[in-house]
């Protein structure tokens, strides 16, 4: 299978690889896929008190779509107010690496492990997890 | 690959010990034609072109001898004699013919055929296809080893069981299935028994006397001989019958019209002559890469896990898992290395292998899979470079799997709730 230019670059340099502690006030956490059907993506952010997103680490065990899709996720979601990060689409990551078909569902979880981030942390700031919708 | 640097002088990598690239570690998919297998042949493409069948003129007869040698040669390997070998194509070929042609021979007195369900594709297709035409297929399931349980092979046997197809090496994890005692049970019970050789011939020694086989499917270019040719053992005491697939001038005692493509007979006959010579001290060499391989591999990885029967296995064939690295990314970061993904997304279906589903691997093991395969022109460089690039990407993806770090964090990653997608 022949993949992007971009897919093998954030293969080779993925961004922001690594886990913030969980426990953190300030951090979010997003667990989405399974083992079982091939991939598995950790997303977390951490939320400034202006409700912005300074950073953001990934962990993925799934093809290198969707490392590149998870990691192209924390690129893009770093300074955006998390109701702009929940508004990323995943059909605008799986343009953005020229994904084939049969790998758009990479993208589609990279856009579930966001909205699962955000919901995370708004869940312990005591709002309701609306973001997913 | 060294099959170049063999034959010209040792250029700088060779002398740095550092082997050329990409390695080819797929000899399972297919192997390169031995140099002189092409020798061989390449005389009959041009001056000896006859056609075996034309019985009139020299140069039918000059081509008619060097397809019977070959014959002759195919037989040996096998233990048959060489009357009962018919060349075809390829062993799927072989094994559409072995399957359809005995169960449409005797369809008015039997309709029961048994198998594996780790047996190649083209094996299971055939049965389908007879299915649909009414046969009944049991498909024997296979043990956590990949051997199938004879007991229940001897049970599944009724009045009504025509065939008993067995394949002798399994092509994704190479475990060696019991033919001598499964020929035992077939014979005793006057059932048919075919088994699809194509990743044992030339590496295993095999007496179809001995094993009671009864149909035995061969590969050309499994075992350093041209594309495009196989053959197929049919027995002929007791004898066995087949309705023909192609049907035409009555080549191959009618059971394979067509006429016979000399150089490829030719070379499949002398990579059998070559396979037979070689079997031993090849299979001492394979052992000794295989153990330098996994020694390698686990004096750097934990959590690697070999796929089928320790034992009852060829050397050349290792289907490993790496626990919590998922298969297509591996083999991604490995591109010097030319190896064979056992996981999901290579293929468009997105499901890992049936042969380790069917041993009961659980699928995300199953999904970090690898078939890495040694053969003839495999050299202790590769096999060092192949240790130092699969450890070094292993522990890489490792470091961004977020399954190695529950793992490491003492999680059971059982007692997750996944969300399945």
């Amino acid at each position: 299978m022949a993949y992007s230019e971009k897919v093998v670059d954030h293969y080779n340099n993925p961004r922001n690889v690594g886990s913030f502690d969980k426990g953190d006030a300030a951090v979010g956490t997003g667990l989405v896929g399974a083992p079982a059907c091939g991939d598995v993506m950790k997303l977390q952010i951490k939320v400034n008190e202006a409700g912005v997103i300074e950073d953001a680490r990934f962990k993925t065990f799934g093809c290198g779509s969707a490392i590149a899709s998870s990691s192209l996720a924390t690129e893009w979601i770093k300074g955006k107010t998390l109701d702009e990060a929940a508004t990323i689409k995943n059909t605008e990551i799986a343009e953005h690496l020229a994904l084939p078909p049969v790998k758009i569902h990479c993208s589609v979880l990279a856009e579930d492990a966001i909205k699962a981030a955000i919901n995370d942390y708004k869940a312990k700031h005591g709002e309701s997890a609306a973001a997913a919708e | 690959m060294s099959l170049e640097s063999r034959a010209t002088t040792p250029g700088p990598s060779v002398l740095r010990n550092r082997p050329d690239l990409p390695i080819y570690l797929d000899y399972q998919a297919t192997t390169p034609c031995d140099p002189r297998v092409v020798d061989a042949m390449l005389p009959y493409f041009t001056q000896k072109f006859g056609n075996p069948g034309s019985r009139t003129h020299a140069y039918g007869w000059e081509a008619e001898d060097a397809v019977e040698t070959a014959r002759r040669q195919v037989a040996d390997i096998i233990g048959a004699d060489e009357r009962e070998v018919i060349f075809t194509s390829g062993a799927t070929e072989s094994n559409n013919l072995a399957i359809k042609g005995v169960a449409h021979f005797y369809r008015d007195r039997k309709n029961h055929i048994i198998t594996v369900v780790t047996e190649h594709k083209c094996v299971l297709d055939s049965c389908r296809h007879l299915e649909q035409e009414g046969f009944e297929v049991t498909y024997l399931p296979v043990q956590p080893n990949g051997l199938i349980d004879l007991a229940a092979l001897e049970a599944a046997i009724t009045n009504k069981t025509v065939l008993v197809s067995v394949m002798a090496v399994n092509n994704e994890i190479g475990v060696i299935q019991p033919l001598a005692e499964i020929g035992r049970i077939t014979r005793a019970k006057g059932v048919f028994f075919h088994t699809d050789a194509a990743q044992a011939v030339g590496k295993i020694p095999l007496d179809v006397e001995a094993m009671n086989i009864d149909m035995m499917s061969i590969s050309g270019h499994k075992i350093y001989g041209p594309k495009g040719i196989g053959a197929l053992y049919v027995r002929r005491k007791p004898r066995v019958r087949l309705q023909a697939m192609i049907t035409g001038g009555g080549q191959e005692r009618g059971m394979r019209s067509g006429t016979l493509p000399t150089p490829l007979c030719v070379g499949l006959g002398e990579a059998c002559r070559i396979a037979k010579a070689e079997m031993a001290a090849e299979t001492e060499r394979l052992k000794a890469l295989q153990n330098r391989f996994l020694t390698g591999i686990r004096s750097r990885l934990t959590e690697v896990v070999l796929n089928g029967d320790e034992e009852h296995r060829i050397p050349g064939n290792l289907n490993i898992s790496f626990a919590f690295v998922e298969g297509e990314s591996l083999i991604m970061g490995i591109k010097e290395l030319s190896v064979s993904s056992g996981s999901a997304c290579t293929s468009a279906s997105l499901e890992p292998s049936y042969v380790l589903r069917a041993l009961g691997v659980d699928e995300e093991m199953a999904h970090t899979s690898l078939r890495i395969g040694f053969g003839r022109f495999t050299t202790d460089a590769e096999v060092d470079y192949a240790v130092e690039q699969l450890a070094s990407s292993v522990e890489r993806l490792r470091a961004m799997s977020p399954l190695w770090e529950m793992h490491q964090e003492g999680i059971d990653l059982k007692s997750i709730e996944w969300a399945g997608h």
